[in-house]
C-alpha cells in the first residue's frame, strides 16, 4: 500500500485532469442538452484553443498577465468560430437522424484539425506555465503545482456559474425551456435561433477554455481531438446526457478511476474507465445524474 | 439469372482478373477494397437494413483479426480453421455486446457499441502477451498454398504469381461467397423484418414480433461477418494492431458504408472502393486526407443523403424520364 501523502498527490492529479475534462464535457453536455446534438468536433474546438492559445502567446510574448490574455483571447476566439459553424453548417442538423449528426460533425472535425494541422504543422507545440502561477507549494507531504490547484479551483467556480446562470438569470430560464421544448418557446416570442447560436458560442468557449488552459501541461499535438473526444464522451454518458452536476460528477469519477487505476492496475485502468461507462449506459442509460430522454 | 446477379457475377470475375493487370500495386488495392467492401457490407446489415447505427463496428472487426493472427502466428493453425475461427468469436462478442445494446435506442445504442468497442480496444492495447499490446503483433503468415502454387507454376498461364496474389484470389473467393451469404439473408424473410423493424419498430412489435431478438440476430450477424473480414485483413496488412478497433475505424467504415449508399446492397462495397481509390489519388497530391475527406462527407450529407448509389438512381431514373418524354 502506498502511504498516504502519495494517495493524495495521486488523487488531486486525477482531480486536475477530471476538472479539464468538465470544461470540455459541459460544453458537449450543453449542446446536446439543448440543441440535441452529440457535437464530435467539441474535441476539435478543445485543439484548436490549445493552437490559439499558442499563437497568442507567441505574439503577446512573455510577460506577467500574457498567458490569461492568450487564453481568454483563445477561447473567445473558438466561442466565434463555434458561432459561425453553427450559423452556417450546423443549424441544418436540428431534428436530423443522429447519423447524420454523428458523421456530419465527424467531418467537421476532420476538416477543422487538418485546417490546424496547415497552420502549425504536426511538430508539438508547448506555452509555459504563467509566471504568476509557476510555483509549488505542499500539502500533507505532497508537491502540488500552484496552476493543478488553480485548474481544480477552477472547475467548481464554473460549475457554479453555470448553475446560477442556468437557474437564476433570464437567459438560463430561456436555456433550460429551449432544452424541453423549443417550439413552444419559439412561439412564446423567444428569438430560439439566437439562442441556439448563443449556447453553442457558449460551448465553444468552454471547449477552448479548456484546450488553452492545458496548454501549459501537456504539449498541443494534432491528434489530441479525438483522444479527448471519447474521454469527454465517457464523461457525459457516466454522468447523463445534459446534466451539469451529472457532467460534473462524471469528470471526477472518470479522473479518480483513471489515476488510481494507474496506480494500482496499471494494465486496466483504460479498460476500467470504459467499462464503466458501458456498465451505468446498461444500468442507467441516461447516465447517474441525468434524466430519461423523451 | 437476374441482371444483378449477372452484374454481380461480371464484378467478381473482373476482380478475378486484377492480377493479370501485371501491377502489384493494383493487385494491392484491389484486395484492400474487397475486404473493406465486405467490412462495410456487414455494418450495412445492422446500419441500412435494421436502422441500428452502430459507433463499434471496429469491435469486431479488431477481434476477427487477432483471433485469425493469433492462431495462425502463434499456434500455426492453418487458414481454414483460423478463418473461419474470426467469425465464430466476432459472433460470440457481438452476441454478449449486443445482448446488452439491443435494449437501448438510439444515441445509447450508438454510445454503448462504442463503450463496447473501446473496451475491445483497450484490451488489444494492453494485453502484452496475447496481442502484442501497443506494437501489435507483426509477421501474420500467409496462408499455405503449398499445393496450388506447385500446380499454378507448372501451368502456363497462371506461372510466376507470387503469394501475395494467391491470397488475394482466396480473398476475392471468400468475400464473395460472404457477400452472396449476406445477400441471401437480406432477401431472406428475415431481412424483410429488419427492414419492417427499420421503418417502424413499434408497428413491428405490434404484429407479435420480438423486435430486440430480431435486432440482436442482426447484430450478430454483422459482427460474424466484420470478424471474417478482420481475419482476412489482418492477414492481407501483414501484421494486427490495436487501432484495427479504435473508434476512428468504426467511423472509417461508417463513411464508406454512407459514401456509397446505405439503402442498397451494393452501396457500401462501391463506397469502399470510391474511398480507397480517392484516398489513394489524394495522398500521391497533398497529405491534408483528411481535409479532402471532411469537405466531401459535408457535400454528401447535404446533397446526397442517399450516397453514391442513391445518386446515380435518381440521375439515371431523370435521365430515362427525360429520353421517354422526349
Amino acid at each position: 500500500m502506498p502511504d498516504a501523502s502519495f494517495v493524495f498527490a495521486q488523487s488531486l492529479s486525477g482531480l486536475t485532469a477530471a476538472m479539464f475534462l468538465f470544461l470540455i464535457a459541459s460544453g458537449l453536455s450543453l449542446i446536446f442538452g439543448v440543441l440535441r446534438v452529440l457535437n464530435f468536433a467539441h474535441g476539435t474546438f478543445y485543439m484548436l484553443g490549445a493552437y490559439l492559445a499558442f499563437q497568442a502567446m507567441l505574439w503577446l510574448g512573455p510577460g506577467p498577465g500574457r498567458f490569461w490574455l492568450a487564453a481568454l483571447g483563445a477561447a473567445l476566439g473558438i466561442a466565434l468560430l463555434g458561432g459561425v459553424v453553427e450559423r452556417v453548417l450546423f443549424r441544418h442538423l436540428y431534428g436530423k437522424e443522429e447519423l447524420y449528426q454523428l458523421l456530419f460533425t465527424y467531418a467537421l472535425g476532420l476538416i477543422l484539425s487538418d485546417a490546424a494541422k496547415i497552420f502549425w504543422g504536426t511538430q508539438q507545440k508547448s506555452v509555459s506555465r504563467p509566471p504568476e502561477l509557476a510555483g509549488s507549494f505542499s500539502l500533507f507531504g505532497a508537491t502540488i503545482p500552484q496552476y493543478n490547484l488553480f485548474i481544480i479551483l477552477l472547475g467548481p467556480s464554473i460549475a457554479l456559474a453555470f448553475w446560477f446562470v442556468l437557474q437564476r438569470t433570464r437567459a438560463g430560464r430561456f436555456i433550460r425551456a429551449a432544452a424541453l421544448d423549443r417550439e413552444t418557446l419559439g412561439a412564446l416570442g423567444v428569438n430560439v435561433t439566437a439562442l441556439y447560436t448563443g449556447v453553442f458560442m457558449l460551448a465553444s468557449f468552454l471547449g477552448g477554455l479548456g484546450g488553452a488552459l492545458i496548454s501549459p501541461m501537456r504539449a498541443t499535438t494534432p491528434g489530441m481531438d479525438t483522444e479527448v473526444i471519447v474521454e469527454a464522451f465517457v464523461v457525459v454518458v457516466i454522468g447523463g446526457l445534459g446534466s451539469l452536476w451529472g457532467t460534473f460528477l462524471g469528470a471526477v469519477v472518470y479522473g479518480q478511476v483513471l489515476s488510481f487505476g494507474i496506480l494500482f492496475f496499471p494494465r486496466f485502468s483504460i479498460f476500467a474507465v470504459f467499462a464503466l461507462m458501458a456498465a451505468v449506459l446498461i444500468i442507467r442509460p441516461w447516465g447517474l445524474l441525468g434524466r430519461p430522454l423523451r | 439469372m437476374s441482371v444483378r446477379g449477372l452484374a454481380g457475377l461480371a464484378v467478381f470475375v473482373a476482380a478475378l482478373l486484377v492480377p493479370a493487370l501485371g501491377s502489384r500495386f493494383y493487385t494491392f488495392l484491389a484486395n484492400d477494397v474487397i475486404i473493406w467492401a465486405l467490412f462495410a457490407t456487414s455494418l450495412n446489415l445492422l446500419v441500412g437494413y435494421t436502422g441500428l447505427v452502430s459507433f463499434g463496428h471496429a469491435a469486431y472487426f479488431g477481434v476477427g483479426a487477432y483471433v485469425t493472427g493469433i492462431l495462425m502466428k502463434k499456434l500455426a493453425v492453418p487458414f481454414v480453421l483460423a478463418w473461419p475461427a474470426a467469425g465464430v468469436v466476432g459472433a460470440a462478442c457481438a452476441l454478449v455486446f449486443g445482448f446488452f445494446c439491443v435494449r437501448l435506442t438510439r444515441i445509447y445504442f450508438a454510445m454503448l457499441t462504442l463503450a463496447f468497442a473501446q473496451i475491445v480496444w483497450a484490451i488489444c492495447f494492453k494485453w502484452n502477451e496475447l496481442t502484442g499490446g501497443e506494437q501489435g503483433m507483426p509477421e501474420i503468415p500467409y496462408p499455405d498454398f503449398g499445393w496450388i502454387e506447385r500446380i499454378g507454376a507448372s501451368v502456363p498461364l497462371l506461372g510466376g504469381w507470387r503469394t501475395a496474389e494467391y491470397f488475394y484470389f482466396l480473398c476475392t473467393v471468400l468475400v464473395a461467397a460472404s457477400l452472396w451469404a449476406l445477400h441471401r439473408i437480406v432477401t431472406s424473410p428475415f431481412g424483410r423484418m429488419l427492414t419492417t423493424i427499420r421503418e417502424n419498430a413499434e408497428r413491428a412489435e405490434f404484429i407479435g414480433v420480438n423486435v430486440q431478438r430480431y435486432e440482436l440476430a442482426a447484430f450478430v450477424l454483422a459482427g460474424t461477418f466484420a470478424g471474417l473480414a478482420g481475419g482476412l485483413f489482418g492477414i492481407f496488412n501483414r501484421g494486427v494492431f490495436p487501432d484495427f478497433a479504435y473508434w476512428t475505424k468504426s467511423s472509417e467504415v461508417l463513411i464508406m458504408t454512407l459514401l456509397g449508399g446505405m439503402g442498397t446492397f451494393f452501396g457500401p462495397s462501391i463506397g469502399a472502393l470510391v474511398l480507397i481509390l480517392l484516398n489513394q489519388q489524394i495522398v500521391s497530391y497533398t497529405e491534408y486526407w483528411p481535409l479532402v475527406l471532411g469537405t466531401v462527407l459535408v457535400v454528401l450529407l447535404f446533397g446526397f443523403p442517399g450516397g453514391l448509389a442513391g445518386a446515380v438512381g435518381a440521375l439515371s431514373g431523370r435521365l430515362l424520364r427525360r429520353v421517354r418524354s422526349a
